[in-house]
């Protein structure tokens, strides 16, 4: 790749920015995403609708929107952390007083052109406002304890509210990359292992939070074949969904598992154990492989990088596509709860889709503007 | 300085990344590994598990195979039943389908509210019975309007047909739900929820070659147990058809003369072949009641019958035989050598042991009379002077020799083996010596003797014959196609029985003088048609004893004994007398007009049967007697 232009300047051109897209990233993104919509058409049966046709328009879309946010500048974004989250934040109150308000838990908001999830595009804030904060404290500043209280807050008074919703896995998933984040910073490990006794101290406290159903899904984790009608059925037939489609699988649209209703939830949660299932161990090895290699490339940025907030929000970004990853297909085949996260690029929804683009649109801003300074507070010389 | 700290952050977190990458790496690793395990190691196990999911194997019940008469007419086979299903799912409104239907096929409140509760107790995608048993006119009503109709669909399904209803229902028997006793075998097709087995007659006793065999039919089915294609099938084998030597013809007229009679029993016997012709037990049932499932009410109203229809009188009824036994009486002291044919008895009314006096059915007697007359005229005194010299244990065996008080082991279920008394019997049971006098009772039927109709069929069949022929239902030989296939002489493995053929001539020739003379006691049931003449006795049977009020104030008229009271009737007979080919055993229950004989009743039924038997011969055709001619049988 050309590095004609002068990293020192503070403004790049939009020409230049676009000849320093990751056109391989994009590549790749578009093999996953085509891959979903070919497993969304097999779980209609073997047609676009209901499905299929909405997620390939939903990537059209959600690609122009990351190229939008790519080719925003990186201090733009980092400027706009705060606010962002603070936005987001305040959707995920209105959504869980409106639940409160109204019947039942409903977890997004209809603005008539698309509904949003306001937890789903935590993930990304979330990201953005950590990566803002840890930039901008020191070295010695993130050994002070009272320094981490603001992030912790950041991260937990929204996993707090999305496990209201109640939302297991989106909690997790906040928390999980929220401590990744805490790691790369640079906390102290003796006070990982602190904030990991007390997390685990507070267990029993979150166990009193969990609905019913959520806690059934743990019982069944820990003994699957206690009931295997009931609770313990989505994972148990996923498991055999998987397991029976072998090493070259059952092929496109054959999966009796999935297309015999025994598979729920095909083209959401559990669209990894169809295209188990219909393509076997070869098909599920070459989309971990694609996955693998989108977060090398978000890895790969990171290192590029030469200013803190980027590495920091590069990272952030690549650890929430990885857990969403982990544990979606972890949880398909039965190694930890059923708690509902999607498959990044596959699972049909539009909010997951439209956050994880708009992350990687972030990523590429990371990587067009990895070469500019930005100091401690967002400005570019320290 | 701060571009030192700078380094320092700079380093940190590369170091952190790479662990984190480290850590992303092994977590990844599990998920693959997992995948690993899940479709290499344990494929199999989960390939299994899947199929078992998806594939159900559906049993396939063989239609039952049918029960014909000699010519092929069905007495039972299968008819289509047609069953209206609902599923709750693919109905919008309930109580608008409900009433919709109920605008086609009257659907009763307590109908309505079965569905109802079905409805809220099943899952919605299962489909719920409207109504069973529908016929063609409603099915089509249904199906003509399945539009409007949404989620209301018709079911196909197979129904016992009994088309001859209560004329042949104790032969056939009839088919009803499996219960739990029936759940010992290890055919899977009990199981089935609308299966149906034999459970009495023929469809009982030939119930496993009338079953078949079961078909499976492996189909695809979705989470909710719904079918959505059939992988493979395998058809069953049908059940057999069972083929009875019965006519139906005959079978009808007997059934409608009997039925005249109320509760009553008829035997049709051919003796060349043993081949039961007609068999009837009245009042009949209709067998298709419990095909279908009999309400409490109906099986109440069936048992507290006083006529007991559920009975089979032919195999199960036992009856004193009266003076049905008397030729009996006689062959066994001709075969003893203690009388001749030419043997003479006075006959002066009564006849007396010690102090116990034993009357004559004719006051004042019948004088000076040898063994024809006796049989002809039924000369009671004759045959305590018979029974008297031969004693009952000579009397008992050759009743056993004749079928009588033995096991004739009878194709249908139910036969009872009646009673022949002997010393031994009845000192075993009561424990007081046999008395000369218990003789002297028997000697005319009476007193302990008891026996089927079935066993009277076999009984005159084998004194029609000399030979033990043995009746039977079941027709070894399949539908009796062409002329080719009647029998044309006796069956050889019908034995002869060993005894002189003169005794037989001169009993037979009393049984012909019983019809056929003027001072017969069937003299009124006499066949006219020449070469058809048939031989026969009468017999009346005491259902209670007899006052010593009414034996000197005279016996009531018989309007004024009540009928549970009344005599039954009885008549044996066969034909043609020259050559005998057809035997017949009657009983009316009650149908005695008084101490006197009784054939009065149940002798025409056997001269109109045994008649419409020998003009049916495709053999032996006869022409038929000009009309007019009384005893001639309209073809049915």
């Amino acid at each position: 790749m050309a590095h004609s232009f002068d990293y020192t300047r503070a403004r790049l051109g939009i020409a230049e920015k676009c000849v320093n897209l990751n056109w391989g990233l994009v590549l790749l993104l578009g093999a996953v995403a085509a891959i979903g919509i070919a497993m969304l058409y097999s779980a209609a049966n073997g047609s676009w609708q209901p499905w299929a046709e909405k997620q390939a328009v939903r990537f059209a879309v959600a690609a122009l929107i990351m190229f939008g946010a790519a080719l925003v500048d990186l201090r733009t974004w980092l400027r706009m952390a705060y606010g962002f989250y603070a936005a987001v934040a305040l959707l995920l109150i209105a959504v869980e007083v409106r639940g409160a308000v109204g019947m039942g838990a409903q977890r997004w908001i209809d603005l008539g052109v698309i509904q949003i999830q306001p937890s789903e595009l935590m993930k990304v804030a979330a990201m953005m406002a950590l990566a803002r904060y840890f930039n901008s404290v020191t070295v010695e500043e993130i050994g002070r304890p009272h320094r981490l209280v603001v992030p912790a807050l950041l991260i937990l008074g929204p996993a707090v509210l999305v496990l209201k919703q109640p939302d297991l896995g989106t909690a997790l998933m906040l928390v999980l990359s929220g401590a990744a984040m805490f790691f790369l910073a640079g906390v102290r490990v003796w006070q990982f292992g602190l904030v990991v006794a007390a997390g685990l101290s507070c267990l029993p406290v979150a166990w009193h939070f969990l609905r019913d159903y959520q806690k059934n899904r743990i019982y069944t984790f820990l003994d699957p074949e206690n009931d295997p009608l009931g609770a313990g059925y989505h994972s148990l037939q996923s498991k055999i969904a998987i397991g029976s489609g072998g090493i070259d699988g059952k092929g496109f649209l054959m999966g009796t598992q999935s297309h015999l209703n025994f598979l729920p939830e095909r083209q959401t949660d559990f669209i990894f154990t169809m295209l188990a299932e219909e393509w076997g161990l070869i098909g599920g090895l070459v989309l971990l492989g694609l996955y693998l290699l989108i977060v090398a490339y978000g890895y790969a940025i990171a290192f590029r990088s030469r200013n803190h907030f980027g590495r920091l929000l590069a990272l952030g970004i690549t650890t929430n596509l990885f857990l969403y990853v982990f544990i979606n297909t972890a949880m398909v085949m039965g190694l930890i709860p059923v708690v509902g996260v999607p498959l990044p690029l596959i699972s049909y929804g539009g909010t997951a889709m439209l956050t994880v683009m708009f992350g990687f649109g972030l990523l590429m801003s990371v990587y067009i503007h990895r070469d500019v300074r930005i100091g401690r507070f967002g400005d570019s010389d320290e | 300085m701060s571009q030192k700290r700078e380094m320092i952050r700079s380093s940190l977190l590369s170091r952190r990344a790479l662990l984190l990458a480290g850590g992303k790496l092994a977590l990844l690793g599990t998920v693959v590994g997992r995948l690993y395990y899940l479709q290499v190691v344990d494929a199999g196990r989960y390939q299994v598990m899947a199929d078992e999911n998806r594939i159900s194997i559906r049993l396939l019940a063989p239609p039952r195979g049918r029960i014909l008469d000699r010519f092929g007419v069905a007495l039972a086979s299968n008819k289509p039943t047609y069953r209206a299903e609902l599923v709750p799912d693919q109905s919008g409104d309930i109580d608008a389908t409900l009433d919709a239907v109920n605008r086609l096929v009257p659907l009763s409140d307590t109908e309505r509210r079965r569905v109802l509760r079905d409805i809220r107790i099943k899952h919605g995608f299962v489909p719920v019975v409207l109504k069973e048993n529908m016929n063609w006119d409603e099915m089509s009503r249904i199906e003509v309007n399945t539009l409007e109709l949404a989620g209301v669909s018709v079911e196909q399904g197979l129904i016992r047909d009994y088309p001859f209803s209560d004329k042949v229902s104790h032969v056939v028997g009839y088919v009803a739900a499996v219960t739990e006793q029936d759940l010992d075998g290890d055919d899977p097709l009990l199981e089935l929820p609308d299966f149906r087995i034999g459970k009495n007659g023929i469809e009982k006793a030939f119930d496993i070659e009338l079953r078949g065999t079961a078909g499976t039919s492996q189909v695809e089915v979705n989470a909710y147990g719904q079918v959505v294609r059939e992988l493979a099938r395998e058809d069953g084998m049908a059940g057999q058809d069972v083929v009875l030597g019965l006519d139906m013809t005959l079978q009808d007229l007997a059934q409608q003369r009997c039925s005249a009679e109320g509760s009553s029993a008829c035997i049709l016997i051919d003796l060349w072949t043993g081949e039961i012709l007609a068999l009837v037990s009245t009042p009949g049932y209709d067998p298709e009641a419990f095909a279908e499932g009999l309400s409490t009410a109906e099986w109440q109203k069936l048992v507290s019958d006083p006529l007991n229809p559920l009975s089979d009188k032919t195999v199960s009824g036992v009856y004193a035989p009266g003076s049905t036994f008397k030729p009996l009486v006689a062959m066994a002291a001709l075969d003893a050598g203690l009388i001749t044919p030419d043997t003479e008895f006075n006959c002066p009314g009564q006849f007396t042991i010690g102090n116990a006096v034993f009357h004559c059915w004719k006051k004042g007697g019948h004088g000076t009379l040898s063994l024809h007359r006796a049989i002809r005229e039924s000369c009671d005194v004759f045959f305590y002077n018979v029974a008297d010299r031969c004693g009952i244990d000579r009397i008992a065996a050759m009743a056993n020799r004749f079928g009588l008080g033995v096991d004739l082991g009878i194709e249908i279920p139910g036969e009872r083996k009646g009673l022949i008394p002997t010393t031994d019997w009845k000192y075993a049971t009561t424990g007081v010596k046999w008395q000369r006098g218990d003789t002297i009772s028997c000697g005319i039927g009476q007193g302990y003797v008891s026996v089927t109709p079935l066993q009277l069929g076999a009984y005159v069949a084998r004194m029609a014959t000399g030979r033990l022929v043995l009746p039977r239902l079941v027709r070894a030989q399949g539908v009796m196609a062409t002329d080719a296939d009647a029998a044309t002489r006796m069956n050889p493995d019908f034995a002869a029985m060993g005894i002189d053929e003169r005794h037989f001539d001169a009993i037979r020739d009393g049984m012909r003088g019983v019809v056929n003379e003027e001072h017969g006691t069937g003299y009124h049931a006499r066949i006219l048609v020449p070469g058809m003449e048939m031989a026969g006795k009468t017999g009346t049977a005491q259902v209670r004893h007899i006052s010593e009020e009414e034996r000197l104030h005279g016996l009531r008229k018989i309007t004024d004994v009540p009928w549970k009271e009344r005599d039954h009737a009885l008549f044996i007979a066969f034909a043609p007398v020259g050559a005998p080919r057809y035997a017949c055993a009657v009983v009316v229950e009650h149908g005695g007009v008084s101490a006197g004989e009784g054939g009065a009743v149940a002798a025409p039924i056997a001269r109109d049967l045994l008649l419409a038997a020998q003009q049916r011969d495709p053999v032996h055709h006869v022409p038929e007697p000009p009309p007019g001619v009384p005893g001639r049988v309209a073809e049915r």
